[in-house]
């Protein structure tokens, strides 16, 4: 590796935290040193590692370093590469909604359903389009949960359906609106060219067109999935990994009341 | 001599429970034929291709047969009786029958012998072929020197298209893959008919059709070729087509099929019936072709704990080996199915999972295993990820797994990248050599965690084999007893396409296949 790592005499380098202009950090402030892989098209040589260190000049990677080329096939090299990003990012500028902050437990849950709504609240989930992975929707859905937290089937206050995979957002609509469900939980595991992106905003469509989607909270969950993403579709909330049954429920039970839902 | 000190008495009590679990099954199993069974035999009999709008002409032939009321006795008598009557060959008959120019039931039944006799020929033909694929399959391998001794690796492949799926096939096997699958787009199990040609349109996997068979057949010949390495290929027997599947795969020498009704019953809501019936000709095909078949209790441990339902996995692969053994599979092609879906929070997980993968093979000792990786407990991770196949890895050498699954440390956010194959295929290779003889040298400490856990997982496997055994396989799925799924016996799809056989039915391909395995094929 470089030389650089045991200079005494850096210069320019600016070792304080600027909230204003923050940059990754490797094992000196303001360093933004980064790790990328990717593959490349062409046959191992050294033409091909040239291609891998112009690419990461051009990804805003400054003194990038090749630190592995490995062909995979006779037209393909993996490339490994450090750098230092010359990009930085105003964290003060950045403003997120914290809707998904902490949550109640399950007893919490029922008790809060209990007091402002005096009824079981409907939850109806499924793994939709052509997705035929259950194992999202499962762990937020099924009794026994995932990972030592209980899946909403066990929440005393909350009805649920859980319709499993490959349903039609038609099928999921029509179902929700038989059930007078006050949320939809839609799962998406495995995804490929984004198929999951034209199948969350169908459904949002079809919700729209059937005049239902303001009576209804929707949300969406998988690994891919982000809160942020979620709601540039049209959703309420978006559940990626590390979510469980009481975040998904935390979230419904306080925006139903948000929004006045009885 | 066992290194968990495998209780004998107890994995003789489960064979016995299975045994009986599987005998009334087969009961069911042999007074009944399905849609997807007679669509088999007419492809057997030279049936392929579709009709100008998409149809293919097996479904067209078996849909005239449901009209006619003629499906209970079988695909073979009615078109083997139009044969004689006609001169026609099958093929040649299903055309007739697309263009409404023949209704099989104007046509006045001829005697057995005679029908026997007409389709003779084509049958033989049909068995033939598939036998010849099993010598090439053979003769292949002596050709390199023999088939591989350590575990096989074992890798997907899912573009959706054909064409790019034989790309990132033959990168894979120059990195070192000894079996690829190509996953199947997703929907294809709950398709009731094989679609045709060769595509390059799917969704998480590419549609199996025959043409797609061939297409990768040739491209991993070649590059098995190159590499000097019969290179296995596998596909999905499963769904509401298993048998037409399996002797699509017959024909155009596939090695490996996952194939498991148990499967299709808990994670794809086949019917139950459907699927157990279709399994076992599917079986028989698969044991006739020597093909590999995979099992799926691994699935089971992605919806139930590792820990609390090892047992359940354990119990289906008893059950799984006696279905086999009466479709005439040997266990030198039973490749049974479980996984390392161990929580990582588990204090002594990595211990208990080697206790039953050692367990599996003691039991099992003649079968393939087929190993999964770790999914449910991969989060993205990448690193860490990395780490949990690595103990994924060490399991297999240490316990000799013969088909492993790679694990791709970006699970859980995409399928995977060509890079990840080859990070994936350095480290297995790694942790296979560096730690080749592990497995020889180390022993169980008697009465110890690994033992006792072994124990413990056999004995619940047995009592459960017992209760099952009590109330029959069916009645056992309504309950819910695998993957805590539970599935009617008269829901589900495809129960539409179950008959009882009439006293007439005749399957010739059961018969000639079960008679030369029964009798020993010649190689």
């Amino acid at each position: 590796m470089s030389g650089g790592l045991y200079n005494l005499h850096r210069e320019r380098i600016d070792t304080t935290l600027d909230l204003k202009a923050v940059k990754p950090y490797g094992d000196t402030m303001n360093d933004g040193k980064v790790q990328v892989s990717f593959t490349l098209p062409v046959a191992n040589s050294d033409a091909a590692a040239e291609a891998a260190r112009r690419l990461a000049l051009k990804m805003g990677l400054a003194e990038p370093n090749v630190a592995i080329a490995k062909p995979l096939d006779e037209n393909f090299t993996f490339f490994v590469v450090y750098g230092s990003c010359i990009h930085t990012v105003n964290y003060e500028d950045i403003h997120v909604e914290n809707d998904q902050g902490s949550s109640m437990d399950m007893e919490e849950i029922n008790a809060f359903i209990l007091s402002r709504f005096g009824r079981k609240i409907r939850v109806i989930g499924a793994a939709t389009g052509t997705d035929a992975h259950t194992v999202g929707i499962d762990a937020i859905m099924n009794r026994k949960g995932f990972a030592g937290h209980y899946g909403l089937e066990r929440y005393e206050m909350i009805e649920t359906i859980n319709l499993g995979a490959q349903v039609d957002n038609e099928e999921l609509v029509r179902r929700a609106i038989e059930f007078h469900a006050d949320a939809i939980l839609v799962s998406q595991t495995v995804t490929q060219k984004d198929i999951h992106i034209m199948n969350l905003t169908e459904l949002i469509e079809i919700l729209e067109a059937e005049g239902v989607r303001d009576q209804m909270i929707v949300c969406c969950g998988g690994s891919r999935i982000t809160n942020e993403l979620a709601k540039e579709l049209g959703f309420d909330a978006g559940f990626g990994a590390g979510k469980f049954a009481e975040d998904d429920a935390t979230f419904i039970v306080t925006e139903m009341e948000k929004r006045g839902m009885k | 001599m066992s290194k968990i000190g495998l209780n004998s008495e107890l994995v003789a009590r489960s064979r016995s429970s299975a045994s009986k679990i599987a005998d009334e099954v087969q009961a069911f199993v042999d007074a009944h034929t399905t849609d997807s069974v007679e669509r088999t035999v007419c492809r057997l009999l030279g049936i392929d291709g579709v009709t100008p709008e998409g149809v293919p002409y097996p479904n067209l032939v078996v849909e005239h047969l449901k009209q006619k009321h003629l499906i209970e006795d079988g695909a073979a008598r009615w078109l083997g009786n139009a044969m004689i009557a006609t001169g026609l060959s099958a093929s040649e008959i299903a055309e007739r029958i697309a263009n409404e120019q023949m209704d099989l039931s104007d046509i006045s039944i001829h005697d057995d012998a005679d029908i026997f006799a007409a389709i003779a020929p084509e049958v033989r033909r049909s068995c033939e072929r598939i036998r010849a694929n099993r010598s090439r399959r053979q003769e292949l391998m002596e050709s390199y020197g023999g088939d591989k001794i350590e575990p096989l690796l074992y890798l997907i492949v899912a573009t959706g298209n054909i064409y790019e799926d034989v790309v990132q096939a033959k990168a894979a096997a120059r990195q070192g893959a000894d079996v690829i699958a190509v996953i199947r787009t997703t929907g294809q199990s709950l398709l009731d008919y094989v679609p045709y040609g060769a595509t390059t349109e799917g969704f998480g996997g590419t549609y199996a059709t025959q043409e797609n068979f061939r297409i990768m057949r040739k491209a991993l010949d070649e590059v098995g070729q190159e590499q000097h390495r019969y290179i296995r290929l596998c596909n999905y027997c499963s769904g509401l087509c298993m048998p037409e599947i399996a002797a699509m795969g017959a024909v155009e020498r596939l090695d490996m099929m996952l194939n498991d009704a148990l499967y299709g019953i808990l994670f794809r809501d086949i019917n139950m019936q459907r699927t157990l019936v279709d399994q076992s000709f599917s079986r028989l095909i698969n044991s006739y072709a020597g093909i590999i078949i995979n099992t799926g209790e691994d699935n089971y441990l992605t919806t139930d704990d590792a820990y609390l339902s090892a047992h359940t996995v354990l119990a289906s692969q008893f059950i799984n080996e006696q279905l086999a053994f009466r479709a005439n599979l040997p266990p030198e092609q039973m490749g049974l199915g479980h996984a390392f879906e161990m929580d990582p929070d588990l204090k002594d997980g990595f211990l208990f999972e080697l206790a039953q993968a050692q367990q599996a093979r003691e039991i099992f000792p003649d079968a393939p295993l087929k190993y999964m990786p770790p999914t449910k407990y991969m989060t993205g991770d990448i690193f860490r990820g990395n780490v949990q196949d690595a103990l994924f890895n060490m399991v297999t050498i240490l316990t000799g797994q013969r088909i492993h699954l790679l694990g791709m440390m970006t699970e859980a956010i995409h399928t995977p990248f060509m890079s990840d194959r080859a990070v994936s295929i350095e480290n297995a290779r790694y942790i296979f050599k560096t730690m080749a003889d592990l497995g020889e040298e180390i022993e169980f400490k008697p009465g110890g965690i690994v033992q006792k856990r072994a124990e413990e997982v056999l004995q619940k496997a047995t009592d459960l084999l017992q209760q099952i055994e009590q109330i029959g396989l069916f009645s056992a799925l309504e309950a819910g007893v695998f993957a805590d799924i539970k599935r009617s016996k008269i829901g589900g799809k495809g129960l539409a396409g179950v008959y009882e056989k009439s006293a007439a039915y005749f399957n010739p391909f059961v018969e000639a296949m079960a008679r030369e395995l029964k009798e020993g094929m010649t190689q």
